[in-house]
């Protein structure tokens, strides 16, 4: 028993971590509301109670989990940025505009759209990248600091370009239905950006654990001195691996616009950057693990609506138990003396194995 | 005399599971020297450690004076009246000797420090005991073995009965630890007790009244230092024979393959800590830099490996000069790194075992296509280096992080060996392994010696470099001040004058 809790110690730590998230919002409710059993039946099954919302949680997922792996690239080389969002932002708007005024077969057109978008997110991603590796400026200030740029940006390009007098918001005009993910499960809007997410999740999952590249970036992220001595070019796997994730970011952004609204109807950023970064975070970097911890963060989400639309409980008790977990996960002394206990149990036991035959 | 220190079936489990004490029993007597031996994780330290409250065992008790005593920090110990000297020693480099001395319990004039009070509390102590000290110097400008003083000093303006030295020697020069010693027999003298953790044999029958062996955890033995032998004490220590015997050098006479011109540096701080280093390596020869610590070794090293550049100055490996590659360019041209910092530089601890076997060779043709690592391939190769280098592991999935500090530098020490190396550039080989490891390490590098490389090997350890080198070169502040050939009767007493910058070559003649 032991051993295995030492094994999966860290799966464990964030599901106990989850555990006293949701205890504590189960308290909460009981405080606030007058009809707490109906806000409990809602906040744990409100997004199984029709199709239309559990596909809401997979449609809402597929962003964040393209987001979350965006930062576990540059996050697995120790280059802690929060540059997703804006270049999700920029690229959206960007090929949102190539988009209108191109017009190819749908064949072309989509994977050109994708091609575009990425291509924006990994210039996006390559500024930070070079001033970090030339001259050590901190990626953390420079992405944050690019994200207003991006917004103002792009807001800049839509509503003085692309906006669609025609309609009553500030939005861009639509893209032509050659550059539409087709939604394809009925009474829901899961469209094919879901497919690509997938295909993402694999990807990543090559790219960092199977492939010559990933190795180097692992390998810069856990001790970026043992990388430079053994003859890895540092330089090129820091700004290759903010390149990276903002291709994957560029691509998070185009397949909401092209998936769900077909159009850039944004005015503020939609953050599902930062919803990457506590995906990326709860999931430690690793594509399988982020996809989990998506899909739970979606599911919150919608639970949260369901709880607005139906119950006297108001949405925020989602980013109250969002807010738990992270601080819980993050926490690095949480639960570490268990798991010392345990290791001198473990440990103990061994020696006397060792010690009994002599 | 009585029992001073008492500690009864100590054990103690470090966090990442490793048991560092498995039960042990100890009783020192006051008034003596009792020296405790063992090898690099036999855990003498962790037990020093223990009873000087910076880490908390499991279980076992304490007893000091004959009282049962709990010791949760240092600042427990230092009041019961047990004083520690570190190995790294915790001195403030910024301030003066006696604001070293009187850190935290200053004498005071209302909220100012009595400096007048403060400098006349320190010459009186140091006339107590005879060590003199100058005060009002600051701790950066001192030499290594007054550092040392002030520590000791410390402990005993704080009325210190018990004093614990952790490897004092290690960081000292022959004379300079002629010096110790007297120091120490003068503190026994004045009835202080001292216990001395050492590894080097020679000291320890030189000084010790007791001497106590642990190995594995344990305590082997404890014995009047009269009755025992060095033999005796390494096969106790180690469980088997070793030999302290020097290698030979090679008969063949090698070419000259690597050669440094005139390499000079200045340091983030703007000191010249390298000031026109020149020497040439042949082939089938171990040549060794001896010196203390910070004279210059370290960026010497970083430099002939392509981690730093130089600001003047010619590489040349084979006649083709090799400044300024980059150090996967030097690495293929056969130059293995063994660096002093196994965990700064050597390894990542949280990598497996085999991502850390193939970083200098993941990208080679055996290991990777185009794209894809050749997972298969990896493994294999790991696992024969793990075998032929006999590194303790459970699996080379393993995180280096989960192996003993000899079986990580095994891991680096088999990488480094198995390129088939032209040069190998060893710094600190064997820093802080246990003798088997230590053995094997030397073994390794005699080997390819005599397979034809060339061997630069920096030490601070002056019995490895008197072992192994053909040739010794001396440094001292940035400077090659002398160079031995290395033979029978040639001992760390010759080399120690250069060492401290007392003798430069030039001096001979």
């Amino acid at each position: 028993m032991d051993k295995y809790i030492l094994k999966y110690f860290n799966l464990i730590r964030t599901i106990i971590a989850i555990l006293i998230g949701v205890f504590i919002c189960i308290l909460i409710i009981f405080i606030i509301s007058k009809d707490p059993q109906n806000g409990l039946r809602y906040f744990f099954l409100g997004p199984f109670s029709s199709t239309g919302r559990f596909g809401n949680v997979i449609e809402m997922a597929s962003p964040i989990i393209l987001c979350g792996l965006a930062i576990s690239i540059p996050f697995q080389a120790e280059q802690f940025n929060v540059g997703a969002e804006g270049a999700l932002f920029i690229a959206a708007a960007v090929t949102t505009g190539f988009g209108v005024s191109t017009s190819f077969p749908k064949i072309i057109h989509i994977p050109l759209m994708i091609l575009v978008a990425g291509g924006v997110g990994a210039i996006w991603g390559f500024i930070p990248g070079i001033l970090k590796a030339k001259w050590k400026a901190s990626e953390l200030v420079i992405t944050l600091m690019m994200n207003y740029v991006a917004l103002y940006l792009s807001l800049y390009i839509i509503n003085f370009h692309f906006r669609d007098k025609k309609a009553g918001f500030l939005v861009s005009y639509q893209l032509p239905k050659t550059a539409w993910f087709d939604q394809f499960i009925k009474n829901t809007r899961i469209h094919y950006g879901v497919i690509l997410t997938i295909i993402f999740i694999i990807l990543v999952y090559i790219l960092l654990y199977k492939t010559k590249l990933g190795y180097e970036i692992r390998m810069t992220g856990m001790n970026i001195n043992f990388a430079k001595y053994g003859g890895i070019n540092t330089f090129k796997i820091i700004v290759l691996s903010q390149v990276i994730g903002g291709f994957i970011a560029g691509i998070a952004g185009i397949s909401e616009v092209m998936g769900i609204h077909r159009r850039f109807n944004w005015q503020g950023t939609p953050g599902y950057g930062w919803d990457g970064v506590v995906v990326a975070i709860i999931g430690r970097n690793h594509p399988i693990l982020i996809a989990f911890a998506s899909i739970f963060i979606a599911y919150l989400r919608v639970s949260g609506q369901v709880l607005n639309l139906l119950t006297d409980i108001p949405a925020e008790i989602v980013t109250i138990l969002e807010s738990i977990i992270i601080l819980l996960i993050t926490a690095e002394a949480f639960l570490t003396q268990w798991k010392y206990r345990i290791t001198v149990r473990e440990a103990e036991k061994k020696e006397v194995k060792i010690e009994s035959p002599s | 005399m009585g029992v001073i220190l008492s500690v009864k079936n100590i054990v103690k489990v470090y966090p990442n599971g490793v048991v560092a004490n498995k039960g042990v029993s100890l009783d020192v007597e006051e008034g003596t020297i009792h020296a405790i031996v063992g090898e690099n994780g036999a855990g003498k330290t962790t037990l020093m450690k223990i009873v000087f409250g910076i880490e908390e065992s499991q279980e076992g008790q304490i007893f000091f004076k004959g009282k049962r005593i709990k010791i949760k920090n240092p600042y427990d110990a230092i009041k019961n009246g047990i004083g520690m000297v570190h190995q790294h020693f915790m001195l403030a480099q910024d301030l003066t000797v006696y604001e070293n001395l009187l850190l935290g319990i200053e004498p005071k004039r209302g909220i100012f420090l009595n400096t007048k009070e403060a400098i006349e509390i320190t010459k009186k102590v140091s006339n107590d005991y005879g060590l003199s000290v100058p005060f009002d110097k600051k701790i950066k400008d001192l030499p290594i073995g007054l550092r040392q003083r002030v520590e000791i000093l410390k402990a005993l303006i704080r009325n210190a009965e018990l004093l614990i030295l952790d490897e004092p020697t290690s960081v000292l020069t022959p004379q300079e630890t002629e010096v110790l010693f007297n120091t120490l027999k003068a503190l026994k003298k004045a009835g202080k007790t001292i216990i001395f953790i050492s590894h080097k044999l020679k000291e320890v029958l030189e000084i010790a009244d007791k001497v106590t062996i642990m190995r594995d955890g344990k305590i082997v033995v404890t014995k009047d230092a009269k009755e025992l032998n060095e033999h005796e004490i390494a096969y106790l220590m180690v469980g088997r024979e070793i030999s302290f015997e020097r290698i030979p050098p090679n008969d063949k006479q090698g070419e000259v393959i690597f050669e440094a011109q005139d390499i000079s540096f200045i340091n983030e701080d703007n000191v010249k800590v390298l000031k026109g280093v020149s020497f040439k390596l042949k082939s089938y020869e171990i040549l060794g830099l001896c010196g203390i610590e910070g004279n210059g070794q370290t960026e010497l090293v970083e430099i002939l490996t392509g981690l730093r550049r130089p600001l003047t100055g010619k590489i040349l490996l084979k006649d083709k000069e090799i400044t300024n590659l980059l150090p996967r360019e030097i690495r293929e041209k056969r130059v293995s790194h063994i660096p002093e910092d196994r965990m700064k530089d050597g390894v990542a601890d949280r990598a497996t075992v085999e991502e850390n076997i193939i970083v200098d060779r993941y990208y080679k043709k055996g290991f990777s296509g185009r794209l894809l690592l050749k997972e298969k391939e990896i493994e294999n190769h790991s696992n024969e280096l793990i075998r032929k280098f006999n590194i303790l592991t459970f699996s080379s999935k393993n995180p280096v992080s989960s192996l003993s500090g000899g079986n990580i530098q095994k891991v680096v020490v088999a990488r480094e060996l198995s390129s088939n190396p032209l040069i190998i550039i060893a710094d600190q080989p064997t820093r802080g392994i246990d003798v088997g490891s230590e053995e094997l390490v030397h073994n390794l590098l005699k080997d390819a010696r005599d397979n034809g490389a060339g061997i630069f090997l920096v030490s601070a350890d002056l019995d490895e470099i008197l072992k192994l080198s053909t040739r010794i070169l001396v440094i001292y502040n940035g400077e090659i001040v002398k160079e031995f050939i290395n033979q029978e009767g040639l001992t760390g007493r010759d080399l120690g004058p250069y060492m401290l910058g007392l003798k430069k070559e030039k001096d001979n003649g």
